[in-house]
């Protein structure tokens, strides 16, 4: 049998699951409920700034990039448990998590 | 006598056969909403690179009823990941302690003070 | 009329039958019987016809293992007082043809296991007279649970991923592999790599669990299996930054 080359796609993703694991619910918690009822304000300024900083332009990437990644890992591989395999599950999958990943990228280049 | 294997094939919906083929799905699914909100997120930083108002913008977006309801259901999938994730985390990196395993419950325990210190240090850093 | 319980059995007759059915049998209740006292009362007195393995009556043969109201299970380590009152429905395992009634075929099993070469490949091999490979009770420590294997294949009847990829190496085979991999008498992890860490391999599994879940004796075949995930990416990336080094 032939050197498979899954780590690629596992290592990001186990990795993307830690992150999403970690950070994902108190950022859903602050943007979808604490921001929403008014108990914080994002200010643009204090924003802005931390996306202007390389360790800030790193870890918002990150918060983006790797969860992204694991989602669309995961979603491929539920995809084939529900009989839905083939090249175009998996190019719709890894595809779209790319396009978040470059847009999250050309955003935090631009900031 | 000759032989005649009978060869059963798996249905489509074998997850819906035994409960626990149901939870893996649902934990499976949670990726769906961590995925949806990443590319919520992307968005966020696309419109914070085109200026001030078009962050307002965004603010007023996600925070509308749609928004919340989307984000909410984000946020019932996202902490199920959490638990589902620490949960097994004993299986795929246990520890060795002087010839003894250490046992599941701390390594799990250890990834729940982690959670906490990390949302503790974004709500911070957000302006609780 | 002392207290009865029904079995429904699969029935499947190569010779006779285009599928397989169910077929119904009353035997007598028992506190201490198990599943399979119920199919031997069945063997002996009311249907001869009926195929079924089993060999040592005490979980440890593996021989017996069956699809039991939905659950794979060792009948003989399987109560009747725990379905008192209800039918209980015995099926073959699934993921696995049936040869007939109960029996299924483990021809694949058997070729997948001798695939991960479930034994010890010594780093050096020495002559008999050196003695024997020692090792101390804290080493043996790291992989003994693996060493319950009894073969049953539970755990592949019980995992969706065997059913929905006949190729994939499967939970036991891959535990065991991961047993030696452990081992610090052994040097063939390389060797089981070819196999192990191949598409068929490791990377078929999505870590449902199920296997863990159901294994009778115990053995953890999911936890040994993201470990091997885990060590066989930390050598893939040793190979990308240091090609030819390693193996």
């Amino acid at each position: 049998m032939a050197k498979s080359n899954k780590p690629i796609l596992w290592l990001p993703f186990a990795g993307g699951g830690l992150v999403a694991a970690l950070i994902t619910p108190v950022l859903i918690l602050i943007t979808g409920i604490l921001v929403p009822l008014g108990v914080i304000h994002l200010n643009y300024e204090t924003i802005a700034a931390f996306a202007h900083h390389p360790i800030g332009k790193l870890i918002l990437f990150g918060a983006v990039a790797l969860p992204a990644w694991h989602a669309a890992h995961r979603l491929r591989m539920t995809a084939h448990d529900l009989g839905l395999g083939g090249g175009g599950v998996k190019a719709a999958c890894y595809g779209t998590a790319w396009l978040v990943i470059l847009v999250a990228a050309g955003a935090l280049i631009a900031t | 006598m000759s032989r005649r294997p009978y060869v059963r094939k798996i249905e489509r919906n074998w997850w819906l056969q035994h409960p626990r083929y149901v939870a893996y799905m649902i934990r499976e699914l949670t990726s769906l909403f961590v995925g949806l909100y990443c590319a919520l997120l992307a968005i966020g930083l696309v419109r914070l690179a085109q200026g001030h108002a078009a962050w307002d913008g965004f603010v007023a977006a996600f925070s509308s009823p749609p928004g919340v309801v989307f984000q909410w259901l984000c946020l019932v999938f996202a902490i199920y990941h959490s638990v589902t994730w620490f949960a097994l985390t004993p299986k795929a990196m246990p520890l060795m302690v002087k010839g003894e395993p250490v046992p599941g419950k701390l390594i799990v325990g250890a990834h729940y003070v982690a959670w906490a210190a990390v949302s503790a240090v974004v709500l911070m850093a957000a302006g609780v | 009329m002392s207290e009865t319980i029904t079995l429904e059995v699969l029935r499947y007759r190569p010779e006779t039958d285009s599928e397989p059915h169910f077929q119904r049998y009353t035997v007598p209740y028992r506190d201490d019987w198990v599943v399979l006292d119920a199919l031997n009362h069945i063997k002996d007195n009311l249907d001869a016809t009926l195929s079924y393995r089993w060999s040592c009556h005490m979980a440890v043969c593996g021989s017996c293992g069956m699809t039991i109201n939905n659950e794979p299970k060792l009948s003989c380590h399987t109560f009747l007082r725990d379905y008192r009152g209800g039918v209980i429905r015995v099926e073959p395992l699934d993921h696995f043809p049936i040869e007939r009634d109960l029996v299924i075929v483990m021809d694949s099993f058997m070729e997948k296991l001798s695939g991960v070469k479930p034994w010890l490949i010594p780093k050096q091999e020495k002559p008999l007279s050196d003695g024997e490979y020692l090792q101390s009770p804290a080493e043996l420590n790291v992989f003994h649970q693996y060493t319950q294997c009894i073969n049953c294949v539970l755990c592949y009847a019980a995992c969706p991923q065997v059913g929905l990829n006949e190729d994939f190496v499967g939970p036991a085979a891959l535990a065991l592999a991961h047993r030696y991999n452990l081992d610090s008498r052994d040097g063939g992890k390389g060797a089981r790599a070819d196999v192990v860490a191949s598409n068929e391999g490791i990377w078929e599994c999505t870590f449902v669990g199920a296997c863990s879940q159901v294994c009778p004796k115990q053995v953890d075949p999911a936890a040994a299996i993201q470990q091997t995930k885990i060590s066989a990416s930390v050598d893939w990336l040793k190979d990308l930054l240091t090609p030819g080094a390693h193996r």
